[in-house]
């Protein structure tokens, strides 16, 4: 066990170093800086400028300064927002996601798993066809549509909810509608199958015959059992969504990482793009990293050392 | 099987009913804005009769399309910043609706040729009770310029016009003492420029001029913490929540706090144009559109339809033009330029296309520019070449002769990626494909690439625009100087460069004016380096209720001296 999370680090940090110059290059090659601006300030500033943020450096020069400052946990300050720290950036954007994001978690999965069980439930009955008409809608429909659908009845129209912001729980509404359409869709589908095919076991049966109440069946053999693919679904999902949708953030003016990264690459934010580049690497590395775990932990049959194609 | 084709119909039965009641919102809330709008033609009665009532809640409710980089005047660049930075401070002077400088922080000043002497008025504070001295003024200013800022004020040239600026800023010269601006004493500040500057007090009011709080002095992240900044402006920066949103409230230190009539300014930070009016209509935000954010072209039939009374257009002094690379094939021919110019009809895209009632341009200067005694624009008309498809033809035929082509080469137009240019590209495109018969493909680049091509002489023709940096003809005829960094055509022409050169020394208005002139003629006329397309309007909505905005030549919006009316 410890051998196998000493490895699994090690793969992780090589990883990170990969991930680092392969974007630090290929940020570079991109033409333009973050000095480009329409009106062209006059060449001596622009020089004391470059010169000042280190840009007037050969590429590999700035690669290597950049590591060693990265290895010593210092991330720099954004060349666009004025003496803004990075980690100060990307503190207060992720904020917003992550509370958006697991307000979402926690909404997809219980709307996800009550539908599933209902349509597994009610097999081949009306509640079951209306659930899995919505999943597939959930599924198709993209979340831009959705959300501007949703911003159209129930904030254009409608008047009751607001269209943008971030600033109580109103404003919560309708962005994770959006932002869960397509798990809950997904989720409802996974725990359907699998309920199904728990509720044709044959140790259901034998609990039935031992005369156990149906609820205490449902709860204690049922669910439990039915879950475990969801448990899979999660883990990426909950990195996927709380690294932020840029285009839900977009529409409904919440001011997460999702937005700001694709602001610091349109401005040509070096810092601002390294770090939030670096810092969804690690998220998404440990997102899988306990998902793995996690399955060890719920599931003994998955063996240590098959984990390894991850 | 027969059950799924039941539900199916269900199903659509729920979806045709869920847009017959969306349908009936719709009407009820055009109704609704029906009644807002009898209400306000009322509270315009009211205001007539007599004075309208303030409504008791004086919360203004904006939103910036983007978040200003930076609250520090020093450092500022953008639109957004001017709009929040003009709240937060005062100037020397401030600009009104006409484009005249009047008195701010300075109550009166003194004109001596080059020499201008500030009257500070003696009850300005800093929001911490401070007084606000010819000190601030000449520290802030020292800051701007000086060579050892980080990062280098980019805005720094914006203070060349005093005395030896130039030479600091650049390190020529070490010792602050010798720039053209002196504190007399605590109330007087004197400033010496380098040569005659008609527009000079207007400058005064835009932010590099900014006075700043000496406490700044140690203190590199005084202004990104709202609990930090000390202002000297109408309101205080309350809150910041990185991304989300800005909020200024009254500054009760304010000399002249009591024509301020609005308590707090909330501003979102969304960057939709669609979401910002969806918003606007849900009354969440008090005024959309320009020049903080921007309502789609799409939007606007619509609007003129719906909200009539609530859609304003402002003619803005910027112009949208094409610039061709005077260096590339083909275009390295004037009469190719000519033809291509005379070519496309300019009011078919302002009326079909872009829809903000746009003006149609033939000249490079836009209106709003002040001329002698009027608008240069209406001084000068801006007749140097008619949309002529004959002639066109005739032009380009010459052309190519003139440069041995049987075929021209191919012809790619570029632009930065938007809906709004695209349009207009194709529209363009596809009337030089009907009029001269050219094919031009178009070609769309990303924002920063494409000013990277465009500065490199890397296309042969590219939308452009330009906007003024303050109100004189000077600010769009300098850019296509031989040395300019902002030439990006190619374009190098003794004889304009004397002219301008000139006009910077002279000190008779209408001399230098009769220089803009002629130069304007030797840029478009003879050359046709650019090809004008249209003239900026300012497209917003406001409700009926806000008043007192001031939205000056640039389009630059002061929301200082607004205010709600009862509604």
């Amino acid at each position: 066990m410890v051998r196998y999370i000493a490895n699994k680090l090690l793969f992780m940090l090589i990883s990170l170093f990969i991930l680092i110059s392969a974007t630090f290059f290929l940020m570079k090659a991109i033409p333009g800086s973050p000095l480009t601006s329409e009106k062209q300030v006059p060449p001596a500033i622009q020089e004391r400028l470059e010169e000042q943020l280190g840009l007037d450096k050969p590429v590999y020069q700035q690669y290597f300064k950049y590591l060693g400052d990265v290895v010593q946990g210092d991330f720099g300050i954004s060349m666009k927002k004025i003496n803004q720290d990075v980690s100060n950036i990307i503190g207060q954007t992720f904020s917003a996601s992550l509370k958006l994001g697991l307000v979402a978690i926690v909404v997809a999965v219980i709307v996800g798993v009550l539908l599933g069980m209902l349509a597994a439930l009610y097999h081949r009955k009306l509640i079951d066809n209306v659930a899995m008409v919505l999943a597939v809608l959930g599924i198709a429909v993209p979340s831009f549509v959705v959300a501007s659908l949703l911003q159209y009845v129930f904030s254009s129209q409608l008047h009751w909810l607001p269209t943008m912001g971030f600033k109580g729980p109103m404003y919560y509404v309708l962005p994770v509608a959006a932002l869960t359409a397509q798990p809950i869709a997904f989720i409802a589908r996974l725990t359907r199958s699998s309920m199904l095919e728990v509720l044709h076991a044959d140790y259901i049966k034998t609990a039935k015959a031992k005369g156990l109440s149906w609820l205490a069946i449902l709860w204690r053999h049922v669910i439990r059992n039915g879950i475990m693919p969801v448990i899979t679904y999660v883990g990426p999902m909950t990195a996927n969504i709380v690294t932020g949708s840029v285009v839900i953030e977009q529409i409904f003016g919440i001011g997460g990482i999702g937005k700001q990264f694709v602001e610091a690459i349109s401005t040509r934010d070096y810092p601002v793009i390294m770090g939030i580049t670096i810092f969804y690497g690690i998220l998404l590395m440990l997102a899988r990293f306990l998902t793995d775990i996690a399955y060890m932990i719920v599931d003994p049959r998955v063996k240590v050392n098959k984990g390894k194609e991850g | 099987m027969k059950k799924s084709k039941s539900l199916l119909l269900l199903l659509t039965l729920v979806l045709a009913v869920g847009t017959l009641l969306s349908a009936c919102g719709s009407n009820e809330k055009n109704n609704a804005n029906g009644g807002n709008n009898a209400t306000s033609n009322s509270g315009d009665n009211a205001a007539n009769s007599g004075e309208a009532k303030l409504a008791a809640d004086q919360t203004l409710r904006i939103n910036l399309s983007a978040e200003p980089p930076t609250f520090d005047p020093a450092q500022a660049q953008d639109s957004q910043a001017n709009t929040v930075l003009k709240l937060m401070y005062e100037g020397l002077t401030r600009m009104d609706e006409a484009g005249e400088a009047q008195p701010a922080a300075a109550e009166k000043w003194d004109i001596d040729g080059t020499k201008y002497t500030f009257h500070l008025r003696k009850d300005a504070k800093w929001s911490n009770g401070d007084p606000v001295t010819a000190n601030d003024f000449l520290f802030a200013w020292e800051r701007v310029l000086s060579p050892n800022t980080t990062p280098a004020p980019p805005y720094a040239y914006q203070l060349y016009y005093l005395k030896n600026a130039q030479e600091y800023n650049e390190g020529k010269i070490t010792d602050f003492s010798q720039v053209g601006v002196k504190a007399v004493d605590d109330y007087t500040l004197e400033v010496e420029l380098t040569g005659p500057t008609p527009y000079f007090l207007g400058l005064t009011s835009f932010y590099t001029f900014f006075p700043v709080h000496q406490s700044v002095k140690n203190d590199d992240k005084w202004a990104v913490e709202a609990s930090k900044m000390i202002v000297n402006g109408a309101f205080t920066l309350t809150e910041w929540t990185k991304g989300q949103t800005i909020d200024v409230t009254k500054n009760e230190n304010y000399w002249d706090k009591d024509s301020i009539k609005l308590s707090k300014i909330t501003m979102s930070l969304v960057n939709s144009g669609a979401t910002e009016l969806t918003s606007y209509k849900n009354g969440e935000l008090d005024r959309a559109g320009h020049p903080n954010g921007e309502i789609p072209t799409d939007q606007i039939p619509i609007l003129q339809k719906e909200l009539k009374d609530e859609l304003h257009v402002k003619g803005t002094a910027s112009t949208y033009y094409y610039e061709f690379n005077v260096t590339a094939k083909p275009f390295d021919n004037a009469k190719i330029r000519k033809a291509f110019a005379m070519s496309i009809d300019r009011q078919a895209i302002v009326d079909k296309v872009t829809l903000g009632g746009q003006i149609p341009a033939f000249g490079f200067i836009p209106p709003g520019i002040k001329g002698v005694s009027e608008e240069f624009r209406t001084e000068n008309k801006d007749d140097y070449f008619t949309e002529n498809v004959e002639e066109a033809k005739k032009l380009l035929e010459e052309g190519m002769q003139e440069a041995g082509y049987t075929k021209l080469p191919e012809i790619t137009l570029i632009y930065n990626s938007s809906e709004a240019h695209k349009k207009i590209a194709l529209a363009a495109a596809d009337m030089w494909k009907k009029n001269l018969g050219v094919d031009v493909k178009t070609e769309n680049q990303e924002w920063a690439v494409f000013l990277e091509n465009r500065r490199s002489l890397n296309y042969q023709i590219a939308r452009a625009a330009w906007s003024a940096d303050y109100n004189d003809p000077m600010t769009f005829i300098d850019m296509w100087t031989s040395n300019s960094g902002n030439n990006d055509s190619g374009f190098k022409n003794e004889e304009y460069d004397k002219l301008v050169n000139e006009a910077k020394s002279l000190e008779d208005n209408a001399k230098r004016n009769e220089n803009f002139k002629k130069a304007e003629e030797i840029l478009i006329k003879e050359n046709q380096v650019l090809l004008p397309v249209y003239y900026y309007t300012n497209v917003s909505v406001e409700k009926p209720y806000l008043k007192g905005i001031v939205l000056d030549f640039s389009g630059a919006i002061d929301y200082t001296r607004a205010y709600l009316e009862d509604h």
